[in-house]
């Protein structure tokens, strides 16, 4: 008699593994084929599919729903700008500087706002974002309220020609987005995923099996403002201007990934990927019609989560048991023993 | 010496209008443990409703409240029995998002309406007449401002100890599901927590409207305000957010004083600085 077997790929997790490579090719490609407009869209999508990643880590798996990240993404983009003028940093590096300043600075702030729970945290997590607001408001050399623009012999260091340096910023977009979609996937089936996951499904009975949650947490939470100031760092790189309110706008940075998590389903790898693509088509159909997309957007939300509050994603799975990233354990028999 | 003194006054006075953002989110946390992110936009739209009213009638904005409080009241009962009553649960995730959508929705619809433009209560003589304290010149609209806060909060607090909705209030905060065996409909009882809470509103709207020009956007700094001095005066207790409202209000004009840019970020630094202190609030609610 032959044994029953752990498994956690399944026919449907190889074939998108498979699909995923394919397309993954031809988005590389993509200087060689798409347009200047559509190349500027595709890098847009690729950094809010990275902001949903890591917003979905933390709100989704570890309970720490957030709604300043644009904290981390305005930092980022300012490290960005103050590393290159004053320190002389290329570029690429000046934003991954900028990541582990952030993740040191996080650790600070994380102590203070992990003292409120549930939707205070989420308020307290604003707070924190509206500090970073006004204290890069008044550092004049970066121009104050007003912002200012990246020089443009610090430009031409991402690529001398008009067409490169697009290229290159589409691929350090695409590259990032792949990174952190990789990284929360290797990360939730590590031994730390498994106790977000316990956390995530019950903290008193995780808490009960020995792991220490406010630590877990407080990892996730350095883990998610690094990546989300070196996507900042790249979404101003490819701005090239910056200013306060631009940086640490709640609506771009925060509101607009969230609604993209819940739409996809929170708590998946898929429905990130899901809500970005749903998020896109809406505002390219409706942008156009200006405030009144944002109220579909604020309206489609709030059917979502009380309708389907998995999302999308959720709809899916519940009917095909569907998983592209293969995260839970399946038990698997052999053939002969099927449907005994 | 005189200015100090001047800007520490000015902030407390302030602190009653911050007092008032706080007071609604302090009921339907206490009440229902519901955070309502669409706090500050409901602020601003009660605004709007006392800037319509005024404009369609020719009234005096305290007049409009006449109108503006019982439409917020209802409109907050009809929103908590149609959409956030579905929302409670053990999840937090739910209600943040609603409301959070719900902020979205309201802001852009005002934008739609009475689009950009930065618009103000026009309250008369009011907003200009002060009274000569020993070398100060007190406000008279601050002064009221207060005044009404002191008298809302009193209100606040002999609904909920001393009449029958309030005994109702008290009890499904404690446990919900004993309340409805003793016969309370919770989603009745919940609805009519919101609807003081909006009524609440109504009057920090006009109140805000009179004071300073309003457009569409500001609803989350409101929202953050009240926040703030709901948890430094400490969760639960009405009377203590009138303090952190007075404390806020204070490290604001003293900010202000120092340089103009740093009127709010000396209100999130006091607020953070408690945090890091005290961080339940400087006065808790005694749990019993």
């Amino acid at each position: 008699m032959s044994m029953p077997s752990v498994t956690r790929a399944t026919p449907a997790s190889r074939a998108a593994l498979f699909i995923g490579l394919v397309v993954l090719v031809v988005l590389a490609l993509g200087p060689y084929w798409a347009g200047r407009a559509d190349m500027r869209l595709m890098s847009e999508i690729f950094l809010y599919l990275a902001l949903a990643c890591i917003w979905n880590l933390m709100a989704g798996y570890a309970g720490l729903v957030s709604v300043g990240q644009q904290a981390f993404v305005g930092f980022g983009g300012y490290m960005l700008f103050a590393l290159t003028i004053f320190g002389g940093l290329h570029p690429v590096p000046a934003i991954i500087v900028g990541g582990f300043l952030a993740a040191a600075l996080s650790i600070p702030i994380a102590t203070l706002i992990f003292r409120l729970k549930g939707a205070y945290f989420a308020i307290g997590t604003w707070v924190v974002a509206e500090v970073f607001r006004l204290s890069f408001a008044q550092i004049q050399s970066l121009g104050g309220g007003s912002g200012s623009s990246l020089p443009v012999a610090i430009v031409k260091e991402i690529g001398a020609k008009k067409a490169t340096r697009e290229a290159n910023s589409y691929w350090l977009a695409l590259g990032a987005a792949v990174i952190v979609l990789l990284a929360v996937y290797f990360f939730l089936r590590s031994r730390r995923g498994l106790a977000l996951t316990a956390i995530r499904d019950s903290e008193v009975a995780a808490s009960g099996l020995g792991i220490d949650i406010w630590r877990t947490k407080l990892e996730v939470y350095v883990i998610a403002s690094a990546f989300t100031a070196i996507i900042g760092g790249l979404i101003f790189l490819q701005k090239l201007r910056i200013s306060p309110d631009a940086a640490f706008s709640v609506n771009d940075w925060t509101a607009f990934v969230i609604f993209i998590v819940v739409i996809g389903g929170i708590g998946t790898l898929e429905g990130p990927i899901i809500g970005t693509l749903v998020f896109f088509a809406l505002r390219e159909t409706l942008a156009d019609f200006g405030t009144f997309y944002l109220m579909v957007l604020g309206l489609v939300a709030i059917v979502v989560m009380l309708k389907a509050p998995k999302g999308l994603w959720g709809l899916v799975r519940d009917r095909f048991d569907l998983e592209l990233f293969p995260l839970s354990y399946r038990v698997r028999f052999p053939k002969d023993e099927e449907g005994s | 010496m005189i200015e100090w003194v001047n800007s520490i006054v000015q902030g407390i006075l302030l602190g009653g209008l911050y007092a008032l953002f706080a007071a609604g989110l302090s009921l339907i946390f206490g009440v229902m443990r519901l955070v309502n992110i669409a706090h500050g936009d409901l602020i601003i739209l009660a605004a709007y409703m006392g800037l319509t009213t005024i404009v369609m009638l020719g009234v005096h904005p305290f007049v409009a409240l006449l109108i503006v409080i019982p439409l917020m009241a209802g409109f907050g009962y009809v929103l908590q029995r149609g959409l956030l009553n579905q929302t409670l649960g053990d999840d937090i995730l739910p209600p943040l998002l609603v409301t959070f959508g719900l902020s979205v929705i309201i802001q852009n619809a005002l934008l739609e309406i009475y689009t950009a433009d930065p618009q103000k209560l026009n309250g008369g003589l009011i907003e200009t007449a002060s009274i000569p304290v020993g070398g100060l010149a007190i406000g008279i609209l601050p002064l009221v401002t207060f005044a009404i806060a002191i008298v809302v909060i009193a209100g606040l607090q002999w609904v909920f100890y001393a009449t029958a909705i309030g005994r109702g209030f008290r009890a499904v905060s404690d446990n919900q599901d004993i309340a409805q065996l003793m016969g309370l409909n919770k989603a009745h009882v919940y609805g009519l927590a919101m609807a003081l809470a909006l009524g609440v509103v109504a009057i920090a709207g006009i109140l805000l409207g009179m004071r300073t020009s309003f457009d569409p956007s500001i609803g989350a700094g409101r929202l953050i305000f009240g926040f703030e001095a709901v948890i430094i005066g400490g969760l639960g207790n009405l009377w203590g957010t009138l303090a952190g409202g007075v404390i806020l209000g204070v490290a604001q004009t003293i900010g202000a004083k120092i340089d103009p840019g740093w009127q709010l970020l000396a209100g999130h630094i006091a607020f953070l600085v408690v945090l890091a202190l005290r961080p339940n609030g400087l006065f808790p609610r005694v749990e019993h």
